[in-house]
């Protein structure tokens, strides 16, 4: 299974997590988990997905979901879990 | 599973703290492109470097957008070139000739820097050895990304100084051949002691011959993170934290940015198809604002680097950056350890401004430190015995202490102490430094080298 971490970082907006989970459905990336904050009016969220029946290449989803943040005006990453896992696991 | 503070702490690193991989660097072994013909040779070199390294540019950028994290620099380090040249070179337009195939190869594979115009001069010079390094000025001030160094001395086999009073006057002419760009050509040009085969960061990158025919060597960098993890402990300790806590929060941050880059060097060796060979456990600054080991200095405690307690500081810092990062890799290798360019340093640049810091105490810096009188701009009309009088000094601190030691300085050609020197990119900027002006002539004109040391009676 191929996971990644989507991060979305911004000023908090309504519809945010309706626009990036649905372009996850139509791209058959399933979503693992996500958990979300609010700090001092800035919204952070994460989602963990599974990337192994997504219909669309990496670099062209990453491209995509990051358009989608602009348009928002949030800030979107799609990183590949490993980064994390090796600096934050022994 | 990894949770949302450690994602925020991760991607914080990145954006906010310079967080980045500096370099992949592919070895490759040119040892069976040696023949008899020049053109030859010539052509074997360039095809086996544009089909090893063909997809090493693309392949860092995926891995780069894959996990998020800069990769800086790919490169190219190979065997050194006078044992590849020593067949077919008779002159030193002959190894020029290669110097800008290498060049053109480069350029063909998109990486920034090529290493390994280079020679193993520790004992004594083949006469291969002697016409490539009296070809280096000419190389170096006709390409454009080929790096030299020369390895003049070992722990084994004592120091060469005949190599040394000959490269004192090969970084003159250096400097002179590339005048009208500030002398940029002795940035491209390092003189060794200890040089290590597997060193993935510039110039004194090259593929020794006890390396396998490709592999796939990774610098990390990161010294922003460790400045603002030191930070948040003297906030946490509400004054200063103790030397316990100090060298534990360097040790924790040094294995966070080494499993990053252990990560992106399994990660391109398995894409590529070339075996992982080492990580180079440094902290390497840029002149970026907040990149800086000076900046990891201060926050330890000195005013400026330079001020006294500095050297112990490094030490320290230097210690505790391989304690956390031989535990985050599985093959640690290179140079590993901070590295104190002036010119590349923003913080070590204000401390030379400030009147903290002399070449005298970087000296002794490098003696606990990597790597060496890394970047430093002296004055034009500096004599060659002088500069070769530094190598000298600096060859034998890395040959008493074991370590890898290196000379990287720059006689700008028409400036004097006070002026600055501008390289530009990642070389950065340099205020020119006095030298000691009382002369070495009669110690480095003495003809043959310098006896191996004795390895017993420690003091």
């Amino acid at each position: 299974m191929t996971r990644a971490i989507i991060t979305v970082v911004g000023k908090d907006t309504v519809g945010i997590i309706a626009k990036v989970c649905t372009y996850l459905a139509d791209n058959q990336i399933n979503i693992l988990d996500i958990s979300q904050t609010i700090v001092q009016d800035f919204f952070n969220m994460m989602m963990i997905v599974d990337l192994t029946k997504s219909v669309k290449p990496f670099d062209v989803m990453n491209d995509e979901l990051t358009k989608i943040g602009q348009d928002t005006g949030v800030q979107v990453k799609v990183q590949l879990e490993d980064i994390f896992d090796k600096m934050h696991r022994i | 599973m990894i949770n949302l503070q450690e994602v925020l702490e991760t991607n914080k690193m990145i954006e906010q703290e310079n967080l980045d991989v500096r370099t992949i660097t592919m070895g490759i072994s040119l040892l069976d492109c040696a023949d008899k013909d020049l053109d030859v040779t010539c052509e074997k070199i360039y095809k086996k470097i544009t089909t090893l390294a063909k997809n090493l540019v693309s392949t860092g950028e995926e891995i780069a957008r894959g996990f998020g994290v800069p990769i800086v620099n790919k490169r190219i380090s190979i065997t050194p070139i006078s044992l590849v040249g020593g067949g077919c070179c008779k002159t030193t337009e002959d190894y020029v000739k290669i110097a800008k195939t290498l060049d053109e190869a480069a350029r063909v594979t998109g990486v920034n820097f090529l290493g390994g115009y280079s020679a193993i001069v520790s004992k004594g010079m083949t006469k291969s050895d002697e016409l490539l390094i009296r070809s280096i000025p000419q190389a170096l001030a006709c390409t454009e990304r080929i790096c030299s160094s020369i390895n003049v001395g070992s722990t084994k086999t004592g120091i060469n100084m005949d190599a040394v009073r000959l490269l004192g006057e090969i970084i003159k002419e250096t400097a002179e051949a590339t005048k009208e760009v500030d002398s940029l050509g002795c940035a491209k040009l390092v003189v060794l002691c200890n040089a290590p085969d597997d060193n993935p960061f510039m110039a004194g990158a090259f593929h020794g011959v006890s390396e396998a025919d490709a592999i796939i060597n990774v610098g990390v960098s990161g010294p922003g993170v460790v400045k603002y993890a030191l930070e948040q402990m003297d906030k946490q300790a509400g004054g200063l934290a103790d030397f316990e806590v100090l060298c534990e929060t360097i040790k924790r941050t040094a294995f966070k940015i080494t499993r990053v880059g252990q990560l992106v060097a399994q990660e391109a060796s398995h894409r590529l198809g070339v075996p992982f060979g080492i990580i180079d456990l440094s902290l390497a600054p840029t002149p970026a604002i907040g990149d800086s080991v000076a900046d990891i200095l201060k926050c330890i405690g000195v005013e400026h680097p330079g001020a006294p307690g500095t050297t112990a500081a490094l030490a320290l810092l230097n210690d505790q950056v391989k304690k956390g990062g031989v535990m985050a890799s599985s093959y640690v290798g290179g140079l590993s350890g901070a590295f104190i360019p002036v010119s590349e340093d923003q913080g070590m640049i204000d401390a030379v401004e400030a009147g903290a810091l002399t070449i005298e105490k970087l000296e002794a810096m490098t003696c606990v430190c990597s790597v060496g009188l890394d970047m430093i701009a002296i004055p034009g009309d500096t004599p060659a015995t002088s500069i070769a009088g530094i190598i000298a000094d600096e060859s034998a601190i890395g040959m008493i202490n074991q370590k890898t030691t290196a000379v990287r300085i720059i006689p700008v050609v028409g400036k004097k102490v006070g002026d600055t020197v501008e390289f530009g990119g990642l070389l950065g900027y340099a205020p020119v430094m006095p030298v000691n002006t009382f002369s070495s002539q009669r110690f480095v004109d003495r003809c043959g080298r310098i006896p191996a040391p004795i390895h017993s009676f420690k003091n």
